[in-house]
């Protein structure tokens, strides 16, 4: 696996994006990785919550994008709670998954729900889920 | 007879009417009547964590003005979905200025204008410790006879973040245990009691929720809980709903019913209406009769 | 507009130097224009210039002047004063003329080499700055140097080994050092720790001869059970009150037999075990106490609580226990103190969610030094405090409050990546068959043989090293979950533990701010004392005499504590090697006249040196502690306050002349 770093890069749209998004200190987090040890979805995910604010911190944000992390993230806040650099990074997920709701389609198409999960499932279930992942 | 707000939120209204209407039959007793803001609408859950997205406040903030026209001084909230993102929205709006002149602005057909200090958004069980106190609950229950052993999930939205915690030890929260305990029901050790059960995930996501739900309910089971006690539609629902499919897929899986805390709460005051047993998918009837609590 | 200083008649045969200082000052200004200049100036007696002043002939020429008595004071126009103003100083005084009547004129840094571009300007410059000089040094006074007598005795409170060091280093040059403790024996914490880093030697090993030597040293008075009172005086002079603490042992006559504890009934956790183990209601710390004196802990004693029992006064050989005790106080009068109060670890309550459910297998790392200890709890054998069986899979964790800066301390703890990879080994060592695993973020290793040693750790020993920090603890049918997670492979990891070491932050000694308070020093951000420094002082404190030294200033290791230890010894030789503390005479002073006695400028004085005369209400400076910053000058509201040789009045006159 290799990534290109330059000035550039660096100082992409995409990364300055997310940082306005998030209102968060991008450089604060120095990957001790605790977030992604207490992390519930970890296991159904492809690359790790810290990983993903790794990519962000060095330019890669098209890749960060691209995984499966950042949908599967339930905002449940133990990260924030416990990163010891303060990093909110509930909120940088919550901006790279903006930015791709923004620029292109829904992640979940609600009209594609079959109907008897629509029936089983409370309405907070599907409010938040809509919430976090169709614009 | 007190006279508080009441926001009991949608999942209250239909899938858990159960803890709507056994948190009003129960706080009847102890003479508070909760009334329903009027005109209430979905609190927008959760709580939108863009730092642009002030079209996502609009629906904690509309109930909020809704609480404030009510002439209450408090919004109580069974719901941890609905604490969690009405209290955070209101820090947001005493916080800040900018965004909170631009919401009362967009708002400009509601009658108030709010500065987030109108009223104080209170969870059920939080208002139970200060308001009734304990002491009080526990002169007007009867223990059940034959004991309980109750584990009590709190899940993420009452504890997280820390601004909106309903206990001072976010990590490891006793306030629940405290409230059953004076009760008489014996409270379990359970490490997951604050771990996410997997959430909105359900929807598209359902194995996560599933294995979650799996690692929960056997640690539950595994330090000795007979019953699990929650706060929140949605970890209820996940809790509750996945048990069937898990005892039939995973060797050695034990059901442990799920139920709300004003459900048994009201169950042990002897207040016996309010609960739909229909509506769990493990029935917990069965242990409540053996525990003598019903009939 | 108060100039404060009274009219005196003005110094009226100056004699200046012009140097030319090679072609540094000769090619830029012309100083036959110069001396023409300043020859016909009110007050010079002579205006000469010479090419190296600085040189022994130019030397010669200045004692010249100064011995034949036709000259009041001199200014040499030269380079900056930082350079020479010492050198000329000296020279004047060898030659009779008092040394405070010497000026420097800067015609280097602050003309020549800056304006090399334009000579003319640099030339006319040059005249105005010896202008200026000319007249300030006419109203020069002949002042004379303050010194005050230096009691030659140090006072060392703490006696861990960075204590310990620093008296002995202070005793062996010869001078008398006391030694205070709280604690009834010396050591510290030096004293639990089983093995040190990198060599694995025996810790008490290495440090019981050394403490044998503070005991036996003849110029060392140890003053244990003891604390600090009161502290008053200052450099040289220092008045201290000490609590002696009632031990209940009459410890003249005690022998440290130990028949009263063998038989005293009561049972208290040990503080020096970490609460794993028993001690008595009487007891020494540990067998190798120095002194070894018993104490009885009057909150356990069965006598002090319910007036019953005494089984120790009955049993003692030697009658020395005396329930009638009573603390005394005693006054000491010392030259220098030496804070060395040492660390103690951050309380492990203090994380919570490493606290879900408490578990009394998730230890300490000083804890776990005494499972290690051969004379510890365990008898040096790992055994779990829950049901004592050897741990199998045991998890240390680095970094447990320490680099933290959201919710604990942003600082790094400097030594527990040494400690923790020399407790994984050792662990190793008594239980081949059991597996160490260490989350850490970073591996600091910066000493002699440091990095060796971590990688042996990993190498030969095959500890894991898992590359993260840890989430979450809990406990798990007879086991402790660890959720944590290894950025270098890229996972989450969890493991099953038998025991969990939790490497805590090191953070100043309890009750450090009493000490601060009383002593009158600072402290930094997180607490630690401050040093005057931090690059150059390490072991000053701004209170001049007040030393500070070891973990109680930052954390480190024991190398570093025994070498910041040599450091601090030899400032407080520094101090008594001379007969009398002198000092610098440009110190300020407050015309008594003008003075309304506000206190502003006692609380602008960075050095405590000012006190307001309770009687007659004026400010009065201590000459020996001011450092003549001209703070307080600034401050005074009246132009009461003034600094001799820098008064008000001349910089004005230096003024007017320039302008």
């Amino acid at each position: 696996m290799k990534i290109n770093v330059s000035r550039e890069i660096l100082a992409g749209e995409l990364r300055d994006k997310v940082k306005e998004l998030s209102a968060q200190n991008l450089l604060a987090c120095y990957q001790c990785g605790k977030c992604s040890a207490g992390c519930p979805s970890i296991e159904a995910m492809d690359i790790m919550p810290s990983q993903v604010l790794r990519l962000v911190q060095l330019g890669q944000v098209r890749q960060a994008l691209a995984s499966k992390t950042i949908w599967l993230c339930a905002a449940c806040q133990t990260c924030k709670v416990r990163c010891p650099k303060g990093v909110d990074l509930a909120k940088i997920m919550e901006a790279l998954r903006q930015v791709v709701l923004r620029e292109s389609a829904n992640y979940v198409q609600p009209n594609e729900i079959p109907g008897e999960n629509l029936e089983k499932l409370p309405q907070v279930a599907l409010i938040a889920n809509f919430r976090k992942f169709t614009r | 007879m007190t006279d508080i707000a009441y926001m009991p939120g949608c999942t209250l209204k239909t899938s858990g009417r159960n803890f709507d209407e056994t948190t009003r039959k129960f706080l009847e007793l102890f003479g508070v009547k909760l009334n329903e803001l009027p005109d209430w609408c979905c609190c927008g859950t959760t709580y939108s964590l863009a730092s642009d997205n002030l079209m996502y406040h609009l629906a904690p903030a509309r109930n909020l003005v809704k609480a404030a026209e009510s002439g209450s001084s408090k919004l109580l909230v069974p719901c941890a979905m609905c604490y969690n993102t009405l209290r955070r929205a209101q820090d947001l709006i005493l916080n800040d200025k900018e965004k909170r002149d631009k919401l009362n602005d967009f708002m400009d057909k509601e009658k108030t204008k709010i500065s987030g200090d109108e009223v104080r958004v209170m969870h059920l069980v939080s208002f139970l410790k200060e308001d009734v106190g304990f002491d009080t609950i526990k002169a007007k229950i009867t223990p059940p006879p034959a004991g309980l052993k109750a584990a009590v999930y709190y899940g993420c939205m009452l504890l997280r973040p820390n601004e909106i915690a309903i206990d001072k030890h976010p990590e490891d929260p006793s306030i629940m245990e405290k409230l059953l305990e004076a009760c008489g029901i014996e409270t379990v050790y359970f490490p997951f009691k604050t771990e996410c059960c997997g959430s909105y995930q359900v929807v598209n996501e359902k194995r996560l929720v599933v294995s979650r739900t799996a690692e929960i309910v056997k640690s539950a089971f595994r330090n000795g809980a007979e019953l699990i006690i929650t706060s929140c539609p949605l970890c209820y629902f996940n809790l509750d709903a996945h048990q069937e499919e898990l005892s039939r897929g995973v060797k050695y899986f034990n059901t442990v019913p799920v139920m709300y805390i004003s459900q048994l709460l009201a169950l042990l005051a002897g207040v016996v209406e309010g609960s739909n047993y229909s509506l769990h998918a493990v029935d917990p009837r069965p242990l409540l009769r053996k525990k003598g609590l019903l009939a | 507009m108060n100039i404060g200083i009274k009219k005196k008649p003005r110094l009226n045969r100056i004699g200046v130097f012009l140097c030319h200082c090679g072609i540094n000052i000769a090619s830029v200004i012309d100083l036959e224009r110069v001396k023409a200049a300043i020859s016909k100036y009110e007050g010079v007696a002579f205006a000469r210039d010479y090419q190296y002043m600085c040189s022994e002939p130019g030397q010669e020429l200045f004692k010249e002047a100064c011995r034949s008595g036709s000259i009041d004071g001199i200014v040499v126009a030269s380079c900056s004063p930082r350079l020479h103003e010492t050198t000329f100083r000296r020279a004047a005084e060898e030659a009779g003329l008092n040394s405070y009547r010497v000026e420097i004129a800067n015609i280097r840094e602050q003309c020549s080499w800056v304006h090399h571009d334009d000579h003319e300007k640099a030339t006319a410059k040059a005249i105005e700055i010896l202008a200026g000089v000319i007249e300030r040094a006419r109203s020069d006074e002949a002042l004379v140097a303050p010194s005050i007598p230096v009691t030659k005795k140090a006072l060392v409170i703490g006696a861990g080994i960075s204590g310990m060091q620093t008296a002995l280093n202070i005793a062996n040059s010869g001078y008398e050092v006391i030694l205070l403790d709280r604690q009834s024996s010396i050591g510290g914490h030096m004293a639990q720790l089983s093995e040190t880093f990198p060599t694995l030697d025996c810790s008490q090993c290495i440090m019981t001869p050394r403490m044998v030597e503070v005991g036996q040293n003849k110029k060392i008075k140890l003053m244990t059970y003891s604390e600090v009172e009161e502290v008053s005086g200052y450099v040289g002079n220092f008045k201290v009150k000490v609590r002696r603490k009632a031990a209940y042992v009459d410890w003249n006559k005690c022998t440290g037999c130990g028949i009263c504890s063998e038989k005293c009934p009561t049972k208290v956790k040990s503080e020096f075990n970490q609460m794993l183990a028993d001690r008595k209601a009487i007891y020494t710390p540990f067998p190798q106490a120095v002194p070894n004196k018993f104490v009885i802990d009057r909150e356990s004693c069965i006598y002090f609580k319910r007036g019953k029992c005494q089984v120790c006064l009955k049993t003692c050989p030697l009658k020395a226990i005396d329930f009638e005790q009573k603390d005394r106080i005693e006054e000491l009068e010392v030259g220098t103190i030496v804070a060395a109060t040492g660390y103690d670890l951050y309380d492990k309550e203090n994380l919570e969610e490493y606290r879900m459910g408490y578990c009394p297998d998730v230890i300490d790392s000083l804890t776990f030094e005494r499972l290690l200890s051969a004379s510890g709890p365990t008898g040096g054998k790992i055994r779990r405090p829950s049901d004592g069986k050897i741990p199998e899979e045991i998890v240390f964790i680095q970094c447990c409050g320490s680099r933290d800066p959201e919710n604990h301390f942003a600082y790094c703890s400097k030594v527990c990546c040494m400690y923790t990879a020399k407790h994984a080994m050792l662990y190793k060592h008594r239980v081949p068959q059991g597996q160490p695993y260490i989350f850490y973020m970073d591996i600091r290793a910066g000493g002699k043989n440091y990095e060796e040693f971590v990688q042996r750790a990993v190498e030969e020993e095959e500890v894991v090293y898992l590359r993260g920090r840890v989430s979450k603890l809990y406990r798990d049918n007879g086991k402790i979950v660890v959720a944590g997670v290894d950025t270098l492979s890229m996972a989450k990891v969890e493991v099953r533990a038998d025991m969990v070491v939790l490497a805590m932050a090191m953070r100043p000694a309890w009750g450090i701010e009493d000490i601060v308070k009383k002593l009158k020093i600072q402290v930094d951000a997180n607490g630690f004392l401050a040093e005057a420094h931090p690059k150059l002082r390490p072991v000053e404190t701004m209170t001049q005499g007040i030393f500070i030294v070891g973990c109680a200033q930052a954390p480190k290791d024991i190398p570093d504590t025994v070498a910041q230890a040599g450091a601090a010894a030899s400032k407080v030789v520094e101090l008594f090697s001379q007969e009398r503390l002198s000092r610098e005479p440009i110190t300020s002073w407050s015309d008594e006249e003008l003075c309304a006695g506000c206190g502003q400028c006692v609380e602008q004085c960075a050095y405590q040196a000012i006190e307001i005369d309770p009687k007659k209400k004026v400010a009065r400076v201590n000459e020996i502690l001011c450092q003549g910053c001209g703070a307080c000058v600034v401050t005074c509201p009246s132009g009461a306050m003034n600094q001799k040789n820098f008064t008000v009045k001349q910089y004005y006159n230096m003024i007017e002349a320039m302008v």
